[in-house]
């Protein structure tokens, strides 16, 4: 039997190096791969409570569907944008788009 | 609504229409413009008969008055109603104003030359010279609106809407006086027509406040203004003459009636406000005849007429309430004093002017000792020969003016020194202007003027005001006097000046009125005969005139009887007077350079007339100088600088102090702790600014190392 | 302490090469390798979901990340790929900061798991969970709002990207 400790462990080393991706990784695509990661952390902490809770009440597992249509979105926008910022800019490393700078 | 009340609804508005019309749209036309004018003074003037015969074929009309009325003004719990009514009284005034306006209209199309070239010389605002008057369009537009008010006036049902005619009557007549705005002359102690336009709407606006206040009085004692239901109902009469006024002992009814009696004698030109009348004489001679015969004064002494009721409340009819008092004395002290300066004149226009001051002083006396049929009977006659010796002299002074511009000479065009003889060179005005002289001095028998003076004299010789019956005989002999002397001196004898000699006479647009208005000057008097008059009175009628018009009046008025001797006066006045002119000018006309010969006869009186008794320096001593003195010393030098200044000075000098002792507390006190602040979150802004990549990740790194800190330390807390 | 089950040997082994994959995908050089490194991350974290008798979810998670985002993610990658540097440093300046915050975070958060008890496996046997799932999400008494304000999030961002991935005027 595998205890609850040992998933959110697993959750949390996938959302630390997700993390890390994202805030390290010059490449846009790479931090998007890394905000992917975290949300899958997530999902899997979701599912773990879920099964180590109340199986009966599905509410673990609607909301990792909601999670799931919130990651598909934002992997769409966020595609999308760096395909349109790689239009405009001919760039996509994340420390070259910096037009907010004071 | 009838067919007849829709037409006294209309009466007024083509002219007012006609106004806007060449105002807005055809005052680059000068023919389409006086065609509008000419067009709807003549609809009026045919709304207007259409409305007088009906009320003449009418049986009783007096009783079946035409009045309509729509409620105008809620005012609180009643509704003020503007409206329309048509009374005998109203029918004499809609018998003569419109045609008197369109025959104005009609004689100005020739006095401002029209067919003639436009004279380059000639600017806006000024006479022209010989070409056509450059501001055509605007005259006719003024004419219109003036006549356009007078038939609102006269048609008007209650006080207010008589007043606003009233109004536009001042404002017209200040636009058409000075219509020469642009004239100056040599002599800077001629009055020019800008300042005789200010003089004449500074007097009457004077007495129309007052005139105001009397309405507003009325007002709010009676809860109406309309003419019938003030007299007709015995409450109101008696709660107006039983409240007492402000002004102790006069009774509300009287108050009143001496206030609105002011609006006449300004508008009216009555003593001591007639200043402004002679100087009007400045203006186009069209206006003259429109101000003093068809349209202002005659609206003043229709105003009295109208409200006549409310003036001889609480006395006899025939004289005796103090109001009629008042009246009697100023209109009988008017016809003398102005008869008196006309004496001594030399200008035309002016002896006409005084003239006119004159004969309404008449009316007004004849009002004030209840002659009240004969005053309505003289304003008609009075209008027609008034306006016809108007036109004559503007006539006569176009015909001067037209030998000046073959001569080249520089005189006065109105001087009657300058003329003599112009009766073989302008027929058709000596004659008309004979006619409307005789009528004006009281021709027996003949004349209008003679019916409707003698009709004055009558009655105050009949109910006993010895006084003004004196007066009035005295006034009528000086008037046949300076008639004739006027005559003599424009048109017999041999030409005075090359200019005279070179005079023709008028278009056919300026002689047509006055053989039209000769003809009503000698006519109109038949109506107003006197019953009992031997023969005439049977044979015209038995006075159909006093018969129609007495109906206006809520109570009966008693007739008098007829008697010979105030005829026998009258007509030994009037042809005593001519007589008399006619010796000392007629008979041996003035030669060129003659002086008049007044001059010697009267001595220092006639510099006394001359000088209009210098009521002009006495006013200009009494109230214009001090007035300038005030403004000028009092009310700018002490008043202005000491009090007002120096109130205005100390409050600034004290909120100086203030400010500045409130500055140094908002720099020190108040700003000098939040300036410390900003100035040290701008230097601390400075120096994080570097934080500020504009990289995604920065920031995010930032907020974690944040979250993770924070975490930490309420997670040491909290354990 | 008991001896080790068939199931968590397994989980062991599943999480260990799941967290490698992951650890490759955040640090290698190339980006199609590390999209391809993601992929089998996310298979990974599938059979996890096997493992906590969620079929539905690992079904999900493979057809919708393996299948779509990951696919996605290596379209985009081939797209961008003339700008993409697979010489030098793949990581910013900031690399090391990044890498002591996820380290902290880790710690703290395993810190936090580890201290606390957590309940045991229930041991009811789980029933028909996507019946119940695909209930819940239709039943105006559990969750048909929020599952209706994720479709319409969807279509939004559907029509976001495409909007924001046409080409503008500009660029032309």
């Amino acid at each position: 039997m595998v205890p609850l400790s040992w998933y959110l462990t697993f959750a949390a080393a996938l959302f630390a190096l997700g993390l890390y991706a994202v805030l390290a990784r010059k490449n846009a695509v790479a931090i998007l791969m890394g905000v992917e990661i975290m949300l899958n952390a997530v999902i899997v902490n979701l599912v773990a409570f879920w099964r180590y809770g109340n199986p009966s009440d599905i509410a673990g597992q609607a909301f990792a569907v909601i999670v799931f249509a919130v990651a598909a979105a934002e992997a769409a926008v966020g595609l999308a944008l760096i395909i349109s910022i790689y239009r405009r800019r001919e760039t996509v490393m994340a420390e070259q788009i910096d037009l907010m700078k004071w | 609504m009838d067919f007849f009340s829709l037409l006294a609804w209309l009466i007024p508005v083509p002219p007012l229409l006609s106004f806007f019309i060449i105002i807005l749209f055809t005052n680059q036309d000068r023919r389409l413009s006086h065609l509008v004018a000419l067009g709807a003074i003549g609809l009026s003037l045919l709304f207007s008969w259409t409305v007088v015969f009906r009320a003449l074929g009418t049986h009783h009309f007096a009783e079946h008055p035409i009045a309509v009325s729509v409620a105008w003004l809620p005012t609180g719990d009643s509704v003020f109603r503007m409206g329309v009514a048509v009374d005998p009284l109203t029918v004499v005034m809609l018998f003569f104003v419109p045609l008197a306006c369109f025959l104005i209209i009609l004689y100005s199309v020739g006095y401002s030359n029209y067919g003639k070239p436009l004279d380059q010389r000639d600017l806006p605002g000024s006479p022209p010279h010989h070409g056509v008057e450059p501001m055509y369009s605007r005259f006719f537009a003024f004419l219109s609106l003036f006549a356009g008010a007078m038939l609102l006036l006269t048609v008007a049902d209650n006080l207010l809407l008589l007043f606003f005619g009233w109004e536009i009557m001042g404002l017209c007549s200040y636009l058409l006086i000075g219509f020469w705005y642009g004239r100056n002359y040599d002599d800077s102690n001629q009055i020019t027509p800008r300042q005789a336009a200010v003089k004449a709407f500074i007097t009457t606006r004077f007495a129309d406040v007052i005139m105001l206040i009397g309405i507003v009085y009325l007002y709010s004692e009676a809860g109406t203004l309309n003419f019938r239901e003030i007299f007709f109902s015995a409450d109101i009469m008696n709660h107006l003459l039983h409240t007492p006024s402000l002004i102790g002992g006069l009774a509300a009814a009287h108050l009143i009636g001496l206030l609105i009696f002011v609006g006449t004698v300004g508008k009216s030109a009555q003593f001591p406000l007639h200043v402004w009348l002679p100087d009007a004489m400045e203006g186009p001679t069209p206006v003259s005849a429109m101000i003093h015969a068809a349209a202002m004064v005659s609206a003043g002494v229709y105003m009295i007429v109208r409200m006549f009721p409310l003036l001889s409340a609480g006395g006899g009819v025939h004289g005796g309430s103090p109001t009629m008092t008042v009246m009697a004395f100023i209109g009988g002290f008017t016809a003398l004093f102005a008869a008196t300066i006309a004496l001594a004149q030399n200008d035309v226009k002016r002896v006409l002017a005084y003239s006119t001051i004159s004969q309404l002083g008449y009316m007004v006396a004849a009002l004030g000792i209840g002659a009240y049929v004969a005053a309505a009977f003289h304003l008609m006659t009075h209008a027609f020969f008034k306006a016809l010796l108007f036109m004559g002299s503007g006539s006569i002074i176009h015909g001067v003016e037209h030998g000046m511009h073959h001569t080249n000479e520089k005189l006065d065009p109105q001087d009657m020194l300058n003329m003599g003889g112009l009766a073989k060179r302008m027929p058709t005005t000596y004659w008309t202007f004979v006619v409307g002289g005789l009528s004006l001095a009281g021709f027996p028998f003949v004349t209008a003027g003679f019916w409707s003076k003698d009709e004055i004299l009558a009655d105050a010789f009949a109910h006993g005001h010895w006084w003004v019956f004196v007066v009035l005989l005295i006034s009528a002999f000086l008037t046949a006097f300076y008639t004739m002397r006027q005559i003599s001196l424009t048109f017999l004898g041999d030409a005075r000046t090359e200019s005279a000699a070179k005079a023709h006479e008028s278009a056919w647009t300026m002689t047509l009125p006055l053989v039209v208005l000769s003809f009503f000057a000698v006519l109109a008097g038949y109506v107003g005969v006197h019953m009992d008059f031997p023969v005439l009175g049977d044979m015209l009628g038995n006075n159909p005139f006093e018969h129609f018009v007495v109906g206006t009046l809520p109570h009966h008025l008693d007739g008098f009887e007829f008697n010979w001797t105030p005829v026998l006066f009258s007509v030994l006045v009037g042809i005593g007077g001519l007589g008399l002119g006619w010796l000392i000018y007629g008979r041996r006309p003035l030669s060129a350079g003659q002086p008049d010969p007044l001059v010697a006869r009267l001595g220092p009186i006639h510099k006394l007339l001359v000088g209009k008794y210098f009521l002009d320096e006495f006013y200009n001593f009494a109230l214009v100088r001090p007035a300038k003195w005030v403004s000028e010393v009092v009310s700018f030098l002490w008043i202005d600088r000491v009090i007002i200044d120096g109130v205005l000075h100390t409050i600034a000098r004290f909120t100086m102090r203030i400010g500045a002792g409130a500055r140094w507390f908002d720099k020190w006190g108040i700003n000098y702790a939040p300036d410390k602040l900003s100035d040290g979150i701008r230097a601390s802004g400075y120096s994080f600014r570097v934080i500020q990549t504009g990289r995604v990740q920065d920031y995010l790194l930032i907020t974690l190392t944040a979250v993770i800190a924070v975490s930490g330390v309420l997670f040491l807390m909290l354990r | 302490m008991e001896a080790v089950s068939a199931a968590q040997i397994i989980f062991i082994v599943v999480a260990l090469l799941t967290v490698a994959t992951t650890f490759l995908v955040v640090t290698v050089r190339n980006l199609i390798h590390a999209a391809l490194w993601l992929v089998a991350t996310l298979f990974g974290i599938a059979v996890i979901f096997v493992l906590l008798d969620a079929g539905f979810m690992a079904t999900v998670q493979i057809v919708l990340y393996i299948g779509a985002i990951a696919i996605l993610i290596v379209f985009a990658v081939m797209l961008t790929r003339r700008v993409m540097q697979d010489v030098g440093p793949q990581s910013n300046e900031n690399w090391w900061l990044g890498t002591i915050v996820a380290a902290v975070f880790f710690a703290a958060i395993s810190t936090l798991l580890w201290s606390i008890r957590w309940p045991a496996l229930p041991g009811a046997v789980v029933g028909d969970t996507v019946l119940a799932l695909g209930r819940s999400l239709v039943d105006p008494n559990q969750y048909v709002i929020p599952f209706e304000v994720a479709s319409v999030m969807l279509i939004i961002a559907l029509i976001g990207s495409i909007t924001l991935a046409l080409p503008g005027k500009q660029s032309e």
